[in-house]
Formats: C-alpha cells, sequence, structure tokens
C-alpha cells in the first residue's frame, strides 16, 4: 500500500508551494541587474558554493547567531530548523531503504508509519543496529516537540530568550504559526496511535501508544490523526509564501547571493525583496532599538521590513530611524535594514528638488601638500575640535591643508540619509574636485558622518581617507606627537557611524589609552548606544531626542569618569548640554596632553626664579 | 517721473497695504502640522547665522519661515532647493525646532499643492 486520500493535503500543499516559489524564484532572476545574474551563475560552480553551503548549515540550520545571543532562543530555533531538517532526511533514507531503494513519491516518508507498521520483520534491519531508525526518528521527533514548548513559553516568559519584547504579528503570521505549531503534535498523536495498535514505533511513539491503547478506541483514532497531520503540513505550506516562514526557503537564497559578490543593491530591486523576505520576523531588533525609549516602536526594523513587504511602507514612521545600525548589528539574519530604509527613503522623498548652482566655481588653484583636513558642518559648529586638529597638525609638522576653513559645502551623507541622493550625489560632486584639486595623499576628517561618505561614496583615486582619531594614533605610532599621561579617567563613546558604520573602534581607544585610564561601560563597542542627536532621524522631537540621549548618558558616565571623550562632533554637541560630566572629543585631550609639559614646565621656571 | 510736477525735493508714495490674510494658508497649515515645531519659532536667525548654505548665498532658514508663516510663497521652492539638509541649525536652534524635518516637509507641501 503506497497509496491513501489522507494524503492528499499535504500533497497538494506542497505542489502550490512550489509551484509559487518556482515562480518568485524566476521573478527574482528576472528582476536582476544582468551583470548581477552572471555573477550569480557563476558562483554556482566555485568554492562560493561550499561557502554558502556551510554559511546556510551554520546561520539557517544551527541557528549560530542565535545562540550566541541566547542560549535558550538559539535552541528553539535550532530544534525546528535541524531537527525538522533531520527528520526529512532521515525519513527519507529510512523510506528508500524499507522500499529496497526504490524513489518514492513525497508524501511516502513523511508518513512513512501508516504505511509500513512492522519494521522488526523487514530484512534490512538483519544488517544494521535493530530499531536504529525507529529509535533516532522518535528522537527527532522528541527534539523538535521540545522546541516547541519552549516555542509556548517565549509566548510568556520572553525575557528568558533574552527578548523583553517580542514581534506582534498580524493574523496571516498567525494561521501559518498554529499550523506549524500542531504539526508536530499531531504527527507524535498519528504515530502513537498507530504505534499503540501495530506496536511498530520506537520508544516514545511504542510507550506514548500503548498507553493511549489503554485509554483510547486507538484503532478509530489512528486515521484521522493522520489526516489532521497531514492537513496541517497543507496549510502550512499554502500559508507559509505570504507568511514570516517564507525566510526559510528565502534565507537560504540571499546567503548564495551574498556569498557571490553580489551588493544590497537598489530598493526596490531584486535583492532587496529577497532581503525582506529574509527575516523571520524574530524580533531580535526590537529590544536593541533605542527608539522604544521614547514609544516610537512602529518603524522598529521588524516592523519597517514588514511594511516594505506589504507593500504599505509608512512615509512618517519611515522617517522615525537614527539610522544607528545597532538592529543591522543584532540581526541574526544580517538583512541589511539601513540600506532598505534609505532606499525606502528615496522613493518617499522623490519629490524633492535640490539646486546648488549658487555654490562658487570650482577653481581654487592646485595646491601640494601631503594632508588635506575637512572639518565638516559638524566640525564648525565645535570649534574647540577644529583649533585641536589644527594645533596637532602643526606640532606634528604636517604639510597640510584646511579645505573648508572658510566654510563647508555638506558632504552629502545627511542628504543621502534623508533618501536624496541625487542631491547628495550633486554635493559629492563639488566637494570630490576641490579635494582633488589639493594633491594630498591623505584625507583627514574630524566628522564621522563625513568619514563614512567619503570611504563609500567618493571616488578620489586613491587618496587614503582618515578619520582623525585614526590619523592621530598614525602620527602617534611614527612617533611625531608625544603624548603625555593626563591622569584622569575616560570612558570612550563609539560614536554609531565610526564605530557599527565603518569598524573603528581600537585606534581612538589605543590613543586614549596613553592619556588616560580609560573605563569600560556595559554597551560599548558594536554596541554602543547612539547618542540621540543622530542626523539619520527625521521626525523625532527634541524632547525624545533628549530622553533617549539622558539614558545613553547614563550608561556612559556608570564609571564616573572624569571626562566622556568621543570621536564626533555631532556625539559632542549632542551630549554636552544634557551631561555633567565634561564631555570632550579626542582631538581635544590630545591636543591638551601635548601641551600638558608647557605649563608644568613654565610653573616650575617661575619657582626657579 | 512726470515732467510737469513739481520737485518739492521728496517724493509721497501711495499708501500700501499687505493683506496676508488674503493669502492662501493651505501650505503653512500643511507644514505646521507636520512639524509643529515650527510654531516655536521665534525667527532669532541663529540657525541662518550658522548655516552651511548661507557661507555661499544668501540663503536663509529664518526668512523661508518668515515667508511660509505669511504665506509668500512664490519664491519658497527655489529658495529651500538650496539647503544641504546638514542639520547645523537644528543643533543651534534656542528654540529646538526640527528644522530639518521642516524643510522636508515644506519641499513635499510645496510640490504636491502646487505641483
Ligand atoms: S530584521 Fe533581523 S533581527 Fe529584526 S526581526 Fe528581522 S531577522 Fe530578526
Ligand atoms: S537603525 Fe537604530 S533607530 Fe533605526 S531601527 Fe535600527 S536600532 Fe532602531
Ligand atoms: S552623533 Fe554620533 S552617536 Fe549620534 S548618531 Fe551620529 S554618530 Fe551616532
Ligand atoms: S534658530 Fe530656531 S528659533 Fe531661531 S529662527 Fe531659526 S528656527 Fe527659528
Ligand atoms: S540644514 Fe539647510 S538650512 Fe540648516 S544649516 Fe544646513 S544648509 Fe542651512
Amino acid at each position: 500500500m503506497t497509496f491513501d486520500l489522507f494524503v492528499l493535503p499535504f500533497f497538494i500543499g506542497l505542489l502550490f508551494l512550489v509551484a509559487v516559489l518556482v515562480i518568485k524564484y524566476s521573478r527574482w532572476i528576472a528582476l536582476m541587474d544582468a551583470p548581477d545574474r552572471v555573477k550569480a551563475g557563476m558562483a554556482l560552480f566555485s568554492v562560493n558554493l561550499l561557502k554558502s553551503l556551510r554559511e546556510v548549515f551554520l546561520e539557517s540550520l544551527l541557528h549560530r547567531k542565535m545562540f550566541k545571543r541566547n542560549a535558550l532562543l538559539g535552541y528553539m530555533h535550532m530544534s525546528f530548523a535541524l531537527g525538522w531538517f533531520l527528520l526529512i532526511v532521515m525519513g527519507n533514507l529510512e523510506s528508500r531503504i524499507y522500499s529496497g531503494g526504490h524513489i518514492n513519491p513525497p508524501y511516502y516518508p513523511i508518513f512513512l508509519k501508516f504505511f509500513i507498521h512492522d519494521k522488526r520483520v523487514l530484512p534490512f534491519e538483519i544488517f544494521t543496529l535493530p530499531g536504529f531508525f525507529r529509535f533516532t526518528m522518535d528522537l527527532l521527533l522528541l527534539y523538535v516537540l521540545s522546541g516547541l514548548v519552549l516555542a509556548l513559553f517565549k509566548r510568556t516568559r520572553s525575557k528568558w530568550f533574552g527578548l523583553k519584547r517580542t514581534t506582534k504579528h498580524n493574523s496571516f503570521d498567525r494561521w501559518a504559526l498554529t499550523s506549524l505549531w500542531l504539526i508536530f503534535p499531531m504527527r507524535l498523536l498519528a504515530e502513537s496511535f498507530t504505534a499503540g495498535i501495530y506496536q511498530g514505533g520506537g520508544f516514545l511513539t511504542n510507550t506514548l501508544g500503548s498507553f493511549f491503547a489503554l485509554i483510547l478506541p486507538v484503532q478509530y483514532l489512528a486515521y484521522p490523526a493522520w489526516w489532521a497531520y497531514s492537513t496541517m503540513l497543507g496549510v502550512f505550506f499554502v500559508t507559509l509564501p505570504w507568511s514570516r516562514f517564507m525566510h526559510i526557503p528565502t534565507e537560504i537564497v540571499l546567503i548564495f547571493l551574498r556569498n557571490a559578490g553580489i551588493e544590497p543593491g537598489k530598493y526596490p530591486g531584486s535583492f532587496s525583496e529577497i532581503e525582506i523576505r529574509s527575516c523571520p520576523r524574530c524580533g531580535v531588533c526590537i529590544d536593541v532599538c533605542q527608539m522604544n525609549q521614547v514609544g516610537l516602536t512602529g518603524s522598529t526594523a521588524v516592523y519597517f521590513i514588514r511594511s516594505l513587504r506589504d507593500k504599505q511602507p509608512d512615509i512618517s514612521l519611515n522617517a522615525n530611524c537614527m539610522m544607528c545600525g545597532r538592529c543591522l548589528e543584532a540581526c541574526p539574519v544580517g538583512i541589511d535594514t539601513l540600506g532598505l530604509r534609505v532606499g525606502a527613503r528615496n522613493v518617499d522623498n522623490k519629490i524633492l528638488a535640490s539646486d546648488f548652482s549658487y555654490l562658487p566655481a570650482r577653481q581654487e588653484t592646485e595646491k601640494n601638500v601631503d594632508v588635506v583636513y575637512f572639518a565638516g558642518c559638524m566640525g564648525h559648529l565645535t570649534p574647540a575640535v577644529k583649533r585641536a586638529m589644527l594645533q596637532i597638525f602643526e606640532a606634528a609638522g604636517i604639510n597640510y591643508t584646511f579645505l573648508d576653513e572658510d566654510g563647508s559645502i555638506c558632504c552629502g551623507r545627511p542628504l543621502k540619509l534623508a533618501g536624496m541622493k541625487d542631491a547628495a550625489l550633486k554635493l559629492v560632486a563639488e566637494n570630490t574636485s576641490k579635494i582633488k584639486r589639493t594633491n594630498a595623499k591623505i584625507l583627514v576628517t574630524s566628522c564621522p558622518i563625513c568619514y563614512k561618505v567619503f570611504n563609500n561614496d567618493y571616488k578620489l583615486d586613491g587618496m587614503q581617507v582618515m578619520h582623525h582619531s585614526v590619523f592621530i594614533d598614525k602620527l602617534v605610532e611614527d612617533k611625531k606627537l608625544t603624548l603625555n599621561p593626563l591622569g584622569i579617567k575616560t570612558v570612550y563613546h563609539d560614536p554609531c557611524e565610526l564605530g557599527r558604520g565603518s569598524g573603528i573602534y581600537e585606534q581612538p581607544r589605543h590613543v586614549l589609552k596613553q592619556i588616560s585610564e580609560v573605563a569600560g561601560v556595559t554597551e560599548e563597542r558594536a554596541n554602543a548606544l547612539c547618542c540621540g542627536g543622530s542626523i539619520g532621524e527625521l521626525n523625532m522631537s527634541a524632547t525624545q531626542r533628549n530622553v533617549i540621549r539622558d539614558n545613553a548618558l547614563n550608561v556612559l558616565c556608570e564609571p564616573n569618569p572624569d571626562i566622556l571623550v568621543t570621536a564626533c562632533p555631532l556625539c559632542k554637541k549632542t551630549f554636552g548640554p544634557g551631561s555633567g560630566t565634561p564631555v570632550l572629543d579626542i582631538a581635544e585631550l590630545v591636543a591638551e596632553s601635548m601641551n600638558q609639559e608647557k605649563p608644568a614646565l613654565k610653573s616650575k621656571t617661575i619657582v626657579e626664579v | 517721473m512726470d515732467k510737469k510736477a513739481v520737485n518739492f525735493g521728496y517724493i509721497v508714495t501711495r499708501d500700501r497695504q499687505i493683506d496676508f490674510d488674503a493669502n492662501d494658508h493651505t501650505i503653512s497649515r500643511i507644514v505646521a502640522n507636520a512639524e509643529p515645531s515650527l510654531n516655536l519659532c521665534i525667527s532669532c536667525g541663529t540657525c541662518s547665522a550658522t548655516c552651511s548654505a548661507a557661507q555661499f548665498t544668501d540663503f536663509s532658514l529664518r526668512k523661508i519661515i518668515l515667508l511660509l508663516r505669511r504665506d509668500e510663497i512664490k519664491s519658497l521652492e527655489k529658495e529651500i532647493s538650496k539647503c544641504m539638509l546638514c542639520g547645523k541649525c537644528q543643533l543651534v536652534c534656542p528654540r529646538n525646532v526640527s528644522t530639518r524635518n521642516l524643510i522636508i516637509q515644506i519641499s513635499k507641501a510645496l510640490t504636491t499643492v502646487h505641483p
């Protein structure tokens, strides 16, 4: 017997799912840019594929990144993914062996215990461990069910899983989730009832089966239970493509494309469509978002991505994001939430025109310097930082020029973050030509916002871009600057654009350690908080910004530092008015440490005279 | 000047009155709704003093806000397109006006109401 009517809900559901996936995948391939398509095609036949498979195994099955966040959360996700995957693999093996190596219809392994009741008499068992498959299959089922129990606990005890807040799901997701949750209990019941009749199960189903047989008419219940099991599978497969569980097939594609070197490109586009569908709405990004502190929860990465998927992005909500990158850092799938947000803002703000024709004609004379310094708009707002940098250049004997001494043309990043790419590009072009005319080898900037855009979007013909903290570190390493310990305790605040945005964590600390005792705080480096002054946020009121600022200050000033040090003029400007502890830029502190010797010497001479 | 008129050495200009109430208030209303902090502005001009764009041209956010409040919107669109959205104005504003969003909302209102 290899067919029964009850397999139909499952079988039809599966065919439907495969058909939908084929249609969706072909649409994505068609949407792709031609060069990307070639890249992806080539990657299919290179070592990249192995890399992708490894990553799929580690992330999609083992959920390594989830484990890193919280062991219980990782276990829950792993038991579902790995457990189900192994059930499928083992089930297929088992059924292949039982059927003497024939290829079976897809439903056969799933419902094997309906079709084959008494495995003990099968010839194959003589050659392997007796009962090996029955034992393993029961163990795997138990494994998945343990994850299910955890998932139920997570509803009310989300804190155990490292989540203060969990995702609010819409009705479609709830349908899919309910069917998913019912699949495995139904399987357990169906297999147990059948085992109760024929004793053909493993340790779990046989024991349960015998027990059920004592109190229930299992011979009548077994068949309906198989129907229920098949129906749940069918419902799950049919709802999957429109639910968050679409992430299961999509994340694999995402990993593959990423490894093939395809960049998160424009939105809307093929890659962004795939990214959007790779989000399982796990909710890991919810707690890390500082917008929670002011009740702005509507545009958290998970909901923002869902709104894109539902094709109803909310313009005003979309503006509510500091682009701090904390969600990106936390996301176990590595979805480029910031890129998607900028892309969506580009669509929102398409109507804005910008005209910078008033800028003076580009005719600065060519210069010949080693270093060109760009303070940036924000740098000009903090003249002390600017002055400190000029002092440092002088002290180190650098042949430099101050590019925006008489006023900056904005670097373009604020416009870019606001979704006005074309306007941003106009400013990029202006600055590029100004910078190139200096013929410098190194471009030093005081503002991490400028630093990031210079690095990512400017084509400067190999000119090296350095944030001033990195440049200072290099000067000290090259012994061009001598620093004196200041005998103070500092805390270093990682600016978002410099830390998470550009991966610079160590150089500023390295410099600071030579002049002060640097205390650590609970949330630093990649987990650092945003100061709240972010230029990426468009909608928040000043009061709300202050709440975020003050909470960040509480964390940063926990070790009672003498000075709170940052490396971003905007952070300094934001923290300053709210902080009881003085806030200084790293350049200011370095300049002070350079000059430290002079006053000391002076007073000495005075005493001697 | 009329040659026959007697030259007294000065000119008397005719009475002139600008009736701001007669202007169309749609845009300022839309903007004030979208960014209520507009109402906090005291026209102090600090924003204009620090403005990046104003280093190169006579662009002034203070003027823009004044014109908007009077619904004198004719030249507004051209003016507002000069902003670099750098955010300096927001950081210096003593009244905590969310200037960047204000600028975005003004441009949006201008383009959607009078496309
Ligand atoms: S964006 Fe990332 S962290 Fe947030 S719900 Fe989606 S997968 Fe989880
Ligand atoms: S970038 Fe920052 S503010 Fe925006 S959603 Fe992510 S965590 Fe929240
Ligand atoms: S000012 Fe600094 S901490 Fe604040 S958003 Fe910008 S880079 Fe991040
Ligand atoms: S600084 Fe603020 S209060 Fe002053 S004119 Fe500008 S927006 Fe108005
Ligand atoms: S955001 Fe616009 S108005 Fe404000 S300072 Fe920058 S250029 Fe001037």
